[in-house]
């Protein structure tokens, strides 16, 4: 498994996160990222990598749990 | 013999096209070639954090020596590439030095379009680390300051500057409103309404005629007479792709590297980032965008190609840039502004938030801008390229304001 974590402190409401994997990341209703799943698959693990090096302001990471 | 990659342009698509190589299962060499001797940097705080000295160059690194260790990517800062040989799978660097590859990717991006009314202390562009280092610290010392030019650089600088306590701001635009050609007339004026609303002076409509230098400082001289005088004057008026490198090449060149749908510009030669010119499908034109996230779009689908040749995949582009300026996020997707039809969606916070919606001339959605409103943008960003009418999305933007406790939506 690896963990995704998202500092909403540091989030924009860019969004590029939620196009790239709308089953892990959203928005709330005030623009700040959610994150749906915080444990995703080894399998999902470099889709929803990626989805995080989408965000412009670095705001999320996947790491191997 | 491994393999080798050299990406030469060590920006947001050069380390991302390095990081996406390794992601892709690449296990050839990956080397990094950059002009510049600082660390890979990200551009977009620039003109906002940086220059505000709200963020500092570590926040705004892009890949460090350590993390560049880790993932196997060498770093050749500090040299730039001077010439191509397709046929022979190298490049030169200044210093005569050649660097062999099996695949090459062009990511050397976009400069700062120079002041054509010459350059002198105190006129400043802002593209580099550099450049926004010295513009930081001329706004240090206060205004006047005048920019010309009213399109992201020019409106975020404005905007910057008044956040940083810059008390004189002038901005400057041929153009009848900021952003003019993406925005459209009428959003267009809500964002000059912005800029005027705190507290700069706005002179659309008319053009920047000549820059003197005299013992007072500057003096900025415009098409109709007025003069505004300037410790600090920034030029942005667009940037012009870097590849002059590229002249004695065989590549065929045009505003830009030209390739096709996969990137390639030649066999085992691509090309990414804002000195890219791709095909965009919907438009059925060659296009040269200077955006963030088509560029990380475009590195992760070159990596894919190199890394995985048999399998490669077209680049989807969908036209997303944004824009911080005072506190608001203009978010823009698809096809804007322009002659098109629109209609406003009012947000969760009506006076604050808002969606301007663009219609095809058959009807079709082509595009949005929305302000302070990201879920709408969500929406609006996966309906890009699709095939639903203006009325179809305008219903799912509206629904995406939240209810209230009567359970009515604002």
């Amino acid at each position: 498994m690896a963990v995704v974590k998202a500092d909403p402190g540091l989030c924009q409401g860019y969004a590029n996160c939620v196009v790239a994997a709308d089953d892990v990341f959203d928005l709330d209703d005030d623009g700040v990222v959610v994150v749906l799943r915080d444990e995703v698959e080894e399998s999902e693990k470099d889709r929803v990598t990626d989805a995080a090096r989408s965000c412009p302001v670095s705001a999320l990471v996947v790491e191997s749990s | 013999m491994n393999p080798v990659t050299v990406i030469v342009g060590s920006s947001i698509g050069g380390v991302r096209t390095a990081q996406a190589l390794r992601a892709s299962g690449y296990d050839g060499e990956v080397l990094l070639v950059g002009e510049e001797t600082a660390l890979p940097y990200d551009k977009p705080p620039l003109s906002k954090g940086l220059l505000a000295g709200k963020s500092t160059v570590e926040d705004i690194t892009l890949l460090t020596e350590e993390a560049a260790a880790e993932a196997g990517i060498r770093l050749v800062p500090g040299r730039a590439a001077t010439g191509l040989d397709v046929a022979g799978r190298w490049i030169e660097l200044a210093d005569g030095e050649r660097l062999r590859f099996d695949d090459l990717v062009i990511a050397t991006g976009a400069r700062a379009r120079p002041s054509p009314w010459g350059g002198m202390p105190g006129v400043h562009v802002l593209r580099t680390l550099g450049d926004a280092e010295a513009l930081a610290r001329d706004l240090g010392k206060g205004g006047p300051l005048v920019v010309i030019g009213a399109g992201f650089i020019g409106a975020e600088v404005a905007a910057t500057a008044r956040d940083m306590g810059v008390e004189d701001v002038t901005l400057v635009d041929p153009a009848p409103a900021p952003l003019h050609g993406v925005l459209g007339p009428e959003l267009a004026d809500w964002c000059a309404r912005l800029h005027a609303g705190n507290g700069v002076t706005t002179r659309f409509g008319v053009g920047v005629d000549g820059i003197d230098r005299s013992a007072e400082g500057l003096l900025v001289r415009l098409a109709d007479g007025k003069r505004f005088p300037a410790a600090t004057v920034v030029v942005g008026i667009g940037a012009v792709p870097c590849d002059d490198w590229l002249r004695s090449s065989c590549l065929r060149l045009d505003d830009g590297v030209v390739c096709d749908a996969y990137g390639r510009a030649a066999e085992n030669v691509y090309a990414v980032g804002d000195v890219a010119r791709v095909p965009h499908p919907r438009k059925n034109a060659l296009v040269r965008a200077e955006h963030w996230t088509s560029t990380v779009e475009q590195a992760a689908r070159v990596a894919h190609n190199i890394a995985r040749k048999e399998s490669p995949r077209a680049h989807e582009p969908v036209e997303y840039v944004w824009s911080d300026q005072y506190d608001n996020t203009i978010q823009i997707t698809g096809h804007t502004g322009g002659p098109l039809s629109a209609v406003t969606v009012p947000g969760p916070d009506p006076g604050r938030a808002f969606a301007r919606l663009y219609a095809e001339p058959d009807g079709s959605f082509a595009g949005a801008v929305t302000v302070n409103w990201p879920r709408a943008l969500i929406t609006c960003r996966k309906a890009v390229g699709s095939a639903a009418s203006l009325e179809e999305i305008r219903g799912s933007v509206s629904a995406k304001r939240p209810v209230t406790k009567t359970g009515a939506r604002p």
